[in-house]
Parts: C-alpha cells; structure tokens; sequence
C-alpha cells in the first residue's frame, strides 16, 4: 500500500516542481524567480523526504538538510545581490 | 498502523506542495505568489516530514526529520522577508487591485520619496 502511496506523493511533488519551474521561465521581474527558485529547493527537500523511507537509505535525510541550508543562503544572498544592483 | 498515518500525512502535504505551486503559477503580483510559496514549506513540507518520521522508527532517522523541520520553519520567513524587501525596493509593481500599501504611506509621511 505505501508504494503506490510513494509513487503517487513522489509524482504529485514532480508535477509541482514543473509548474514552479514554468514559473522560473516566465517569471517578469527578479523577485518572481527567486520566489520559484525558494519553492523549487523546497520541493527537492520534500522530494528526498519522501524518498528516503522508501529506499531505506538514511544519508537521504542528510542531504535533505544540506539542500535546506544552502538554498536559505542562496535566497538571502540573491535577494542582497538583487537589491544593490537595482538601485544603483 | 504507522502506514496508515505516514500515507495520510504523505498525501496531504503533497496536496499542499502541489496547491503552493499552482498558487505561485496564477497568483497576479510577487507578494502574493510569495503568500502561497510559505504553504509548501511549512504545511506541505511539515506533513512530508511527520509521515517521514512515523514511517521510520530509529531515533536518529527522527531527529534529522526534526530538525530539518525546525530549520525550515525558523529560515522561511526570514527569506521571505528578504525577497519582499528586496521586491519593494526595487519597485516591483503591486497588483492593480492592491487596497492598502501602508510601506508608501509612511514614506510620504516621513517626506521620503522611495
């Protein structure tokens, strides 16, 4: 029962990362991709969660951790870079 | 018993993740598409992480969910803050329908011009 469970949770978290991904591309302003860019690394967490018990390898939640981290950085990073080049 | 809670947590969080997205496709102007995005990652991602957690039963497959559960609820609202900041001060254009913007009325007050 839980594998059919996975597989359906693991297709419905792709198919938000593709409408987040189209909203990546079209995106007008800077802003509007980093807001897809943030959903994007929470998916992949969200993603790796769900395939972690599945495959029974522990090091997935691991890396989980690494992928939030990096992409808080990221975003606060960006968002800087975003702010002092626009104004100027 | 333990499949039974992690396919309903798995599936509801899923169901957030999936709404979060749609939400940041239609949604007319930044803010608002920042509004939904904060779905995913604490509703949606906090029911990955419960069904995860109840699914496995060795401490420390519990406490890394935890944890990255802590961390993502404490860093997404700063991020978010940072990404409005950064939107509004680069005069990101607000939704025509936008009824207050109370950021622009204090800086005429303050005799500011943004």
């Amino acid at each position: 029962m839980l594998d059919a469970v996975s597989e359906i949770v693991l297709s419905m978290l792709v198919i938000s990362l593709l409408i987040s991904f189209a909203r990546l591309v079209l995106g007008p302003t800077l802003p509007d991709r980093m807001v897809a860019v943030d959903l994007i690394g929470v998916l992949a967490v969200g993603l790796i969660v769900v395939a972690a018990p599945a495959t029974g390898v522990q090091a997935f939640l691991d890396a989980a951790i690494v992928i939030a981290l990096i992409g808080f950085v990221g975003t606060v990073a960006y968002a800087r870079y975003v702010e002092r080049v626009e104004r100027t | 018993m333990s499949d039974w809670i992690t396919a309903g947590f798995w599936l509801v969080g899923a169901t957030f993740a999936l709404l979060a997205s749609i939400g940041v496709l239609r949604m007319p102007d930044v803010f608002t598409r920042m509004q939904t995005s904060t779905k995913a990652s604490t509703l949606g991602l906090g029911c990955l992480l419960i069904g995860t957690a109840a699914q496995m039963s060795d401490t420390a497959s519990i406490m890394r969910a935890a944890s990255i559960g802590a961390f993502v609820m404490l860093t997404s609202p700063v991020a978010t803050h940072v990404i409005a900041r950064a939107a509004y001060l680069t005069d990101v254009p607000l939704w025509a329908g936008t009824i207050v913007d109370e950021k622009r009325e204090a800086m005429e007050h303050a005799g500011d011009t943004p």
